[in-house]
């Protein structure tokens, strides 16, 4: 259901303000949410300052940064700090990406950092991707076959391996779900643009052979038709893929297959 | 689903404009489902001025007056241009799904065409009609 407004238990406070860095001459003001499963609160937005003049390019620098040196109980994910992993993908600045591969200077004024939208939130920066990641596991995200195994590897031509050129790249961050208006009030049921990028992989993977079934799981009214081609997915994809390209190509293999 | 709200977790804010930055392709879609929304209450003027005209003049003067005033005419104003922007719109989603324009290069220059168009279409609306 369309739901407008944040329930009760999930509306945001003025949190607290930490002290500004001594004898820093290049201050930079970062607003953060912050929410504990420990003390019963709601979430609130905690602001710090930093010497940008010690700080790294990327945001994950700086998060990085107060963590080691202001409030350790700052709590986010993070990995590889080079956009291969998907595990820092967090809302930047109004718009969902990768902490480690997005850069202060992109951003104007402030630093406001928010976790994944619309999602429950296990601790601070931390989005519960439990049934984002079921999902993915129900479009059965590997190799059907049903022809007899090759004594090697299966083969594929180089102009089918070129079809899986930006689908194949995705790190599976959830920023592209998590941007969707229509994920957000229909997630529970509408696959969102990750897990159906993810089916287009396989659907147009020569190799696979339950191309048929794979239509067949996706034909419903909402595993894939609540895409209403927004857009937000491709426009925030941290790795420059297209989503919203992906379940178009799909919608036109169902109907396809009709006629 | 899956059981995410252990210990009453919070749910992240997502709301447009203020947690999640208007972008063109937003604000275009959201405009397309509002315009189509916006004329379906108009089509119902139209069709109330339509029966009002088919019951008889007294009561044809009484719904005529309403939709010639000039709250009227704003109505019909609007409508024209939401009616050409919900046309366009609908013609940008036929290129979609059809695999075309689907880059966001693309998309966000249809997503203009469809707003100036709108606006051009509905001026040329203004002065022909």
């Amino acid at each position: 259901m369309v739901q407008l407004t944040l329930p009760k238990n999930s509306r945001i406070k003025t949190g607290k303000t930490w002290p500004k860095p001594e004898g820093a001459k290049n201050i930079r003001k970062f607003k953060i949410y912050r929410w504990s499963p420990d003390d019963n609160e709601n979430p609130s937005v905690d602001t710090y300052f930093l010497d940008m003049d010690k700080c790294g390019p990327m945001v994950l620098d700086a998060l990085i940064k107060i963590k080691n040196e202001i409030d350790p109980t700052l709590t986010f994910r993070r990995s590889c700090r080079e956009g291969i992993c998907g595990s820092c993908a967090m809302n930047i600045d109004g718009h969902n990406t990768l902490a480690c591969i997005f850069g202060l200077d992109e951003i104007k004024g402030d630093v406001t950092i928010y976790p994944l939208p619309h999602m429950p939130v296990v601790k601070d920066l931390i989005p519960d991707l439990t049934h984002f990641y079921a999902q993915h596991a129900s479009i059965m995200p590997w190799l059907e076959t049903k022809t007899n195994r090759p004594a090697k590897e299966w083969k594929q031509s180089i102009e089918d391996r070129k079809k899986l050129d930006g689908l194949y790249e995705c790190v599976m961050c959830a920023s592209c779900s998590t941007s969707c208006p229509s994920y957000w009030w229909n997630g529970d049921r509408y696959l969102g643009p990750a897990a159906l990028l993810h089916a287009y992989r396989w659907i147009i993977d020569s190799r696979d052979e339950a191309t048929g079934e794979r239509l067949d799981q996706l034909e419903d009214p909402f595993k894939l038709y609540r895409c209403h081609t927004i857009m937000n997915c491709a426009k925030t994809c941290p790795k420059g893929l297209n989503p919203a390209a992906a379940i178009s190509h799909i919608k036109q293999m169902m109907v396809e297959r009709h006629v | 689903m899956a059981d995410v709200n252990r210990g009453n977790r919070p749910l992240s804010p997502f709301m447009l404009g203020k947690y999640y930055k208007f972008q063109l392709n937003s604000v275009t879609s959201i405009l397309t489902r509002i315009t189509g929304n916006a004329l379906v209450v108009e089509a119902f003027l139209i069709a109330w001025w339509l029966i009002a005209a088919a019951t008889g003049p007294d009561y044809f003067a009484v719904a005529d007056f309403v939709v010639t005033s000039w709250i009227g005419d704003l109505i019909l104003l609007l409508s024209t241009l939401g009616l050409w922007y919900h046309a366009l719109a609908g013609i940008r989603h036929l290129i979609w799904d059809n695999g075309y324009c689907l880059d966001m290069k693309s998309a966000d220059k249809l997503g203009w065409i469809v707003i100036y168009g709108s606006l051009v279409l509905t001026i040329i609306t203004i002065i022909f009609v």
